[in-house]
């Protein structure tokens, strides 16, 4: 029914790698800062919750020419990383990058709420039995944030599948390279005759985001059973 | 056996305890609010206090003079609490083995049969917690506290959240607990019928003090009426 040409499998693959890798680096990211946010106390944490939330606030375009000096080719980290060979600029990790940016704000605020929800008790309770602070971790805190975890990534992953300014800004619109579903449609419905290609690509979004959404209820349906079921 | 002798300030309240107790059972006993589990958490290593020093037996956990803190997963009390906090994530058997696991203990089948048959528990092991009697959740949650094994078992109100009925459940394993497994224990109650079931000696608390210590006796007064 959908008779997708070669250049736009490509985009469609395109935006679900940059969407997985971004969604999938920034996890451990994500985890550690909303533990951070959640539970201690520091000097700065206001500041490190301002800039965790500004990609939310500021244009999107901004963020792109903030990620584009620095790391760009001679950006102040970029031309570190390009000596040791990590490329971000007009390639797909960049737009990765971008979009793991963008999705930041949603996955910590997410699993922040759901490590704040957990009761701390718990924790007490696994330490008088005999585990120190990462095994409480791994073994109580992150099960039973789980839900949020799962809430988390979903809206990061669906964030990154849409994320258009940054990417364009940061990397540009290159075919096959950086050419995401949201930009090929933007591109489409530039060019004259282009409206059936952006309108399958249309549904193709709305597929995906509706897939990510129903998996996502899944999940925190099933955690939530094992929390309060038999 | 334990001897305690700490200074804690917890906002407007001022907590200065000091007492020893021998093996066997012993109650903290006095009204609520009076600094009970305060002292538990303590005892535990939840909560630090300002000054003083907690030993079991030989083994200091906490000296202020010394800077000894002992963390509380490394100090082998085993705890129950007023409301069991049992994980809700992993069925009874995972919240039973949880302590024996993280203590680094190796499988003892013969000491599981035996607390699991001493608390009668057998017949929830692939349960989850969510769905149990309150009754139900406090046995595991002893039992849990025993599979690791402690050097101390502190009980902070086990039976407080529980109506009447559920109260005369749970009280005989208490019992069977203190004559059959030999952990010295420390109960917190206010209910001066339930310590004289359960206690040889009894430490009374009010308002952040101990206010007496001696044997089961000290309660005639409060059970007089």
């Amino acid at each position: 029914m959908l008779n997708l040409s070669p250049d736009e499998w490509t985009a469609v693959a395109l935006s679900l790698r940059i969407a997985v890798v971004a969604t999938g680096v920034s996890l451990p990211f994500g985890i550690a800062v909303a533990w951070l946010l959640a539970r201690k106390d520091f000097w700065g944490k206001a500041l490190l919750d301002g800039i965790v939330h500004l990609p939310l606030v500021l244009p999107p375009v901004v963020t792109g020419y903030l990620l584009l000096i620095t790391f760009g080719r001679k950006g102040a980290i970029g031309s570190l990383l390009a000596d040791i060979g990590i490329v971000f600029s007009f390639r797909w990790t960049g737009a990765a990058l971008a979009c793991g940016v963008m999705a930041f704000p949603l996955l910590v605020r997410a699993i922040r709420l759901s490590f704040e929800a957990i009761d701390r008790r718990l924790e007490d309770a696994a330490a008088t039995l005999g585990a120190n602070r990462m095994w409480v971790f791994l073994t109580v805190t992150l099960p039973l944030a789980l839900p949020g975890v799962i809430a988390g990534m979903v809206l990061a992953f669906a964030k990154a599948l849409g994320e258009f300014g940054a990417t364009i800004t940061f990397v540009s619109n290159i075919p096959g390279e950086t050419q995401t579903l949201s930009a090929a449609i933007y591109t489409f419905t530039q060019i004259p005759g282009g409206d059936a290609a952006a309108g399958r690509l249309v549904i193709i979004a709305i597929v995906i985001a509706l897939a990510a959404l129903v998996a996502s209820e899944w999940f925190a349906r099933r955690a939530g059973l094992r929390y309060h079921g038999d | 056996m334990l001897s305690v002798d700490v200074e804690k300030r917890l906002g407007d309240f001022n907590l200065a305890a000091k007492f020893e107790t021998a093996a066997g059972a012993t109650a903290l006993f006095g009204p609520s609010g009076s600094g009970k589990t305060s002292l538990v958490n303590m005892i535990g290593g939840l909560l630090t206090p300002d000054r003083g020093r907690i030993a079991l037996g030989e083994d200091v956990l906490f000296d202020s003079a010394t800077r000894i803190n002992v963390p509380a997963h490394r100090r082998r009390i085993g705890t129950v609490f007023q409301e069991g906090r049992l994980f809700p994530h992993m069925t009874v058997a995972r919240n039973l083995d949880y302590g024996r696991w993280m203590s680094g203990l190796s499988d003892d089948p013969a000491e599981w049969q035996r607390i699991v048959t001493l608390l009668d528990i057998g017949g929830l092991l692939q349960r989850r917690p969510g769905r149990l009697s309150g009754g139900e959740r406090q046995r595991i949650a002893i039992g849990r506290a025993l599979l690791m094994k402690p050097r101390l078992l502190l009980l902070d109100e086990p039976l407080a959240s529980l109506d009447r009925a559920r109260k005369l459940e749970i009280l005989p394993y208490l019992a069977r607990l203190r004559d059959e497994a030999k952990v010295p224990m420390i109960y917190v109650s206010h209910l001066a019928g339930e310590i004289q079931r359960l206690c040889q000696q009894v430490v009374r608390i009010e308002d952040g003090r101990v206010q007496a210590s001696g044997g089961v006796e000290l309660l005639d007064a409060e059970v007089a009426h």
